[in-house]
């Protein structure tokens, strides 16, 4: 298939490269750019490993057209460390054990960074219904919400120390 | 967690994140015949599309192998037949992805149909066409064990029960799809392919060094495997999975790297999972509620190859003993081969089903006999230190303990058979090992072997062959290492999972990594500080008896600080001195007086200008008294040690739509010593978890052998919404011999949460189910045949694998003969019908 040109914005930075417009973000991020922490978990949309933030919105990336984001912000797990320094809610899910294998913990990232810019304090409820998208077959998502409320908190006690 | 920035940020490494120059990809033809003899393979018109490197098939491997020295069943790539709707034929090597899949259209494979065997009962009538020339009757094997005298027991009890209890196939589904990049240095003596490298989604590097070493006739010294992060395993990667032969064999042919990654629904076809599991359970008791007698028949439905079959039946009646106090025992196990992916080990490994059983059934003898349930289950403690009848030695036992807290915690007294109609609590018991006491390549050598360096930098590097698959098990080693040393886990590196650099473990299954590694860890850690004591001591003029490791320091034993060491200035000094010449050191030490401190990098340089390179070695053996008994099969089911788990499940039933709500689980579970209380309850929540996914709606629906459910969105697990409250509980028993009195904590409990649901629902509702997963439709007929509404449909009744009268078809749903969907027209049991002059 013939290559187009397509620019795209991911965690700040422009790409510019040639790809065949069928070509999935998530291929793109894997292949074309070594962006892998984004995951492929399954062949059908269901687990939500690949998830990504497109104009802050979280989007499964292995059904999204590259060439459809032209011109929108994207924001993969790699473009959630703040200043190289992990974020309140990757320290969280570390120290609580939010993460077990790993696999799906970038996919669970974006989910509650989109959350958690939507709704700074969610409760456990809403918590459960943003989260029920992505799959995790480790931790029974109870020490997840453990990990969200710590990360909160973390943030509310930085905010106040500014 | 000591690896979880990598997870958090992305920036781990799982194998099919990897790359290497040149790399091709491999996609591997599948057959989609359930049971056919291969004619013909014809791959020209692949080989001749431009971007195809390589095109292999079974003959380029054609050496047998299979996890089990008694099941070298398997080969990489189908010999002469398929066994399997999946079973791998032809693997292509290209320059990208959608050139191997292009390519893959383009061979064409000749089959010759055989008649298939999907049910147990039709699989073990079988006298030609057999799934492996040498299983007569497609009986992979079969043990009976008889122990005490089951014939008086049962004569001797005051109530007897006795039902047919079917647990349904269910799989790991692992985050991660199997993958696997397997690359060849060319060697500089012969300039023909030498080493070769394989990484690979695995939870035992050295199993896949063994097998790999036989198939492709490699010394094992050539052969590296290293395993990049896991993305979870639950046993389906304890064991080597074709593509990982596939890879290496692909790799051979193309003279370039290979990687090749499972889509999802070759995942579910790779399997091993836990079989489809028919059990008679018969339970004695006296009116008091001690049991007299258990029998047991348990028949597991293994799928085409053995894989870890034969210990999988074993565990399934070895663990009858060791959680309560059985006298009289009989068991009768069968595994039986059909034409369906394999099924190996899963979590909880073939004791989850019969768990469920004698749990339920253990609920029926208690109110038969007006007990209340958890009461009954005080009454048949054992009283350890202890050996069962069937040779098993228990040496910690916290199962009294977990009882009481999680009937305490749940109101157990004043909720159970109190609530109104719709609700109950039901409560179940589990109990697992920490390791099997035999490996099984049977060998003298310690079943893990842990290595420590500490070099002048005072940085501690632990290499060890345990493999982290996000159990903890990095963070375990860590732990130990600096807790022995008395330094900062900062301090400490783990190399772990690499044949070329870490000594021989057997990796991470059974539940073995805590106490086999964890002890191995200990040893070496202790080897390690007795040179730095010894140095350390003459430094400071002081016997090494006197010395205390303690906050990244060496003390005397009177100066220890009683508060932790306050302030970084010495540490920070510490750190500097370390590093600073010998020489100008040794003038340094002269000037001062002996101190009754140093700081870790002081003691360190001491004794490596003592003793020259700072090294130890520790390695772990079970004992022999923990082996078992020299009975045929006694080998499985023997531990070092055991962990329990007690849990109250606490549901509503809708009678009306059949749906089964978990509102809240309490499991408490007994693990010897919690050395990491936030990694032991997430690992006690993910089974209960996983047992709530298998209680209620995980199931691998068959038709004539084709999967009706690969993927994740059909096979369902709970999500987020879905999942109820569940509350660990930890209970330390302190093992005697476990690290710190560490032992078990990964699997134990998931096999509690079935029959605890189960066992609520009887509660809640009056009816017992005997088949999991407990689904609407289950529930509902359950219902109706308690009310009477309808015929009795017992949908476990009538499935007798040695007396067969109706047929049955996989995943639940009941077809008497000639009424079901189209058969395959090569099925058994249509064929049979057509030769009676049948119409359909």
């Amino acid at each position: 298939m013939k290559k187009e040109l397509v620019e795209l914005k991911i965690n700040g930075r422009r790409y510019e490269l040639a790809i065949e417009s069928s070509k999935l973000l998530l291929d793109v991020l894997r292949q074309d750019l070594s962006l892998t922490g984004s995951k492929r978990g399954c062949d059908d949309s269901s687990c939500g490993a690949c998830t990504v933030l497109v104009e802050g919105v979280p989007m499964m990336s292995c059904t999204l057209l590259a060439a459809s984001c032209e011109g929108q912000e994207i924001t993969t797990v790699e473009g959630v460390a703040e200043h190289g320094a992990l974020a309140a809610i990757q320290k969280a899910y570390g120290d609580w054990g939010g993460a077990q294998c790993g696999y799906c913990t970038p996919g669970f990232m974006m989910t509650v960074k989109a959350l958690l810019a939507a709704n700074p304090d969610p409760t456990e409820d809403e918590i459960r219904h943003a989260l029920s998208g992505n799959l995790c077959r480790c931790t029974g998502y109870t020490q997840m919400y453990e990990a969200v409320r710590a990360a909160i908190e973390a943030e509310q006690e930085a905010g106040s120390r500014e | 967690m000591v690896d979880a920035a990598g997870k958090t940020t992305g920036a781990g490494r799982y194998t099919d994140d990897l790359t290497l120059p040149g790399m091709l990809i491999g996609k591997i033809l599948h057959s989609p015949y359930p049971h056919a003899r291969i004619k013909r393979v014809d791959a020209r018109r692949a080989l001749e599309l431009e971007g195809v490197v390589a095109v292999v098939t079974g003959k380029d491997a054609p050496n047998k192998y299979g996890i089990l020295p008694v099941g070298h069943d398997e080969t990489a790539l189908a010999v002469d037949k398929v066994r399997y709707v999946g079973d791998n034929v032809v693997c292509v090597a290209a320059v990208d992805e959608p050139t191997a899949e292009k390519a893959l259209e383009l061979i064409e494979v000749e089959y010759e149909p055989l008649p298939a065997y999907f049910d147990l009962e039709e699989s073990m009538k079988a006298e030609r066409d057999l799934i492996h020339e040498n299983r007569p009757h497609n009986l992979e094997k079969d043990y009976h064990h008889v122990f005490g005298d089951p014939e008086k027991g049962f004569a001797d009890a005051d109530c007897v029960r006795e039902a047919r209890y079917i647990a349904n196939e269910v799989t790991h589904a692992a985050m991660e799809p199997h993958s696997t990049l397997a690359s060849f240095e060319l060697d500089p003596h012969t300039g023909e392919l030498g080493r070769l490298t394989v990484w690979s989604s695995t939870q035992v590097p050295y199993y896949l060094q063994h097998k790999l070493s036989l198939v492709l006739e490699m010394p094992m010294s050539q052969i590296r495997v290293i395993k990049p992060l896991v993305g979870g395993g639950f046993g389906g990667k304890s064991e080597v999975i074709p593509l990982e032969i596939i890879a290496a064999v692909a790799a051979r042919a193309a003279k370039a790297p290979v990687k090749i990654t499972y889509t999802r629904e070759e995942v579910f076809w790779a399997h091993r999972g836990r079989p489809r599991t028919i059990i008679d359970m018969k339970i004695g008791a006296k009116r008091d509620g001690r049991l007299t007698a258990v029998a047991a028949r348990v028949v597991q439905d293994g799928g085409a190859y053995c894989s870890y079959g034969v210990v999988t039946i074993l565990y399934s009646g070895a663990l009858l003993g060791a959680i309560y106090d059985i006298p009289n025992v009989r068991w009768d196990g069968y595994r039986v081969l059909t034409n369906k992916p394999a099924c190996g080990a899963m979590r909880g490994h073939g004791t989850v089903n019969v768990r469920f059983a004698f749990e339920s059934q253990l609920d029926e003898v208690a109110a038969a006999l007006a007990l209340d349930p958890a009461e009954i289950r005080r009454i048949n403690l054992l009283q350890p230190p202890c050996i069962t009848v069937n040779n098993l030695r228990v040496t910690s036992y916290g199962l009294p303990e977990c009882i009481e807290e999680v009937v305490e915690r749940s109101g157990w007294k004043d909720r159970h058979g109190k609530l109104p109609r719709g609700r109950g609590l039901g409560i179940g018991c589990s109990h697992y090992v920490s390791g099997a006491a035999n490996s099984i390549i049977r060998s003298d050598m310690p079943h893990s072997t842990v290595n420590i360096k500490i070099d002048r930098d005072g940085g501690v590097v632990v290499y060890t062959g345990a493999s982290e698959i996000g159990q903890g098990s990095d963070t375990m080693t860590a732990q130990i290492a600096a807790e022995v040393l008395g330094c900062t886990l900062q301090r400490v590196k783990i190399v772990a999972a690499d044949t070329d650099l870490t000594p021989i473990d057997i990796g991470s299954y059974s539940s073995r990594v805590t106490f086999m590694a964890g002890n191995a860890t200990l040893r070496a850690a202790e080897e390690v500080k007795k040179q730095i004591t010894s140095a350390a001591a003459r430094k400071m003029n002081c016997v090494p008896e006197d010395l205390v490791f303690r906050d990244d320091r060496v003390f005397k034993r009177d100066a220890v600080p009683s508060a932790p060491a306050a302030g970084d200035s010495s540490v920070v000094a510490g750190h500097v001195e370390g590093q600073i010449l010998r020489g100008s050191l040794q003038q340094k030490r002269k000037e001062e007086a002996p101190k009754d401190w140093m700081t870790f990098e002081e003691a360190v340089v001491a004794a490596i200008d003592f003793h020259g390179a700072l090294t130890g070695t520790g390695s772990y053996a079970p004992p022999a008294e923990a082996r078992g008994g020299s009975f045929k099969g006694g080998g499985v089911g023997p531990s070092p040690s055991y962990s329990y788990s007690a849990q109250v499940a606490d549901v509503s039933v809708d009678e009306e739509t059949g749906e089964v709500t978990v509102h809240k689980v309490w499991a408490a579970h007994d693990c010897g010593r919690a050395l990491n209380p936030v990694s032991v309850e997430g690992q006690i929540i993910g089974s209960v978890w996983m047992g709530l996914g298998q209680a209620l709606e995980e199931e691998m629906v068959w038709k004539d052998g084709l999967l009706m459910n690969p993927g994740l969105l059909e096979y369902r697990s709970p999500s987020s919404i879905e999942s109820p409250e569940i509350e660990p509980i930890i209970v330390e028993s302190i093992d005697p011999e476990g690290p710190f009195g560490a032992k078990e904590c990964s699997e134990g409990s998931l096999a509690a949460t079935i029959p605890a649901i189960s066992n609520a629902i009887y509660d809640a509702v009056g009816i017992r189910l005997r088949e999991v997963p407990f689904t609407p439709e289950r529930v509902l007929a359950a219902i109706r045949a308690r009310d009477a509404t309808a015929k009795k449909l017992d949908l476990t009744e009538g499935v007798d694998p040695t007396a067969p009268t109706r047929f049955r078809e996989h995943g639940g749903a009941l077809w008497f003969k000639g009424k079901g969907p189209t058969r395959h027209a090569m099925d058994p049991a249509r064929r049979a019908e057509t030769t009676m002059g049948g119409d359909d």
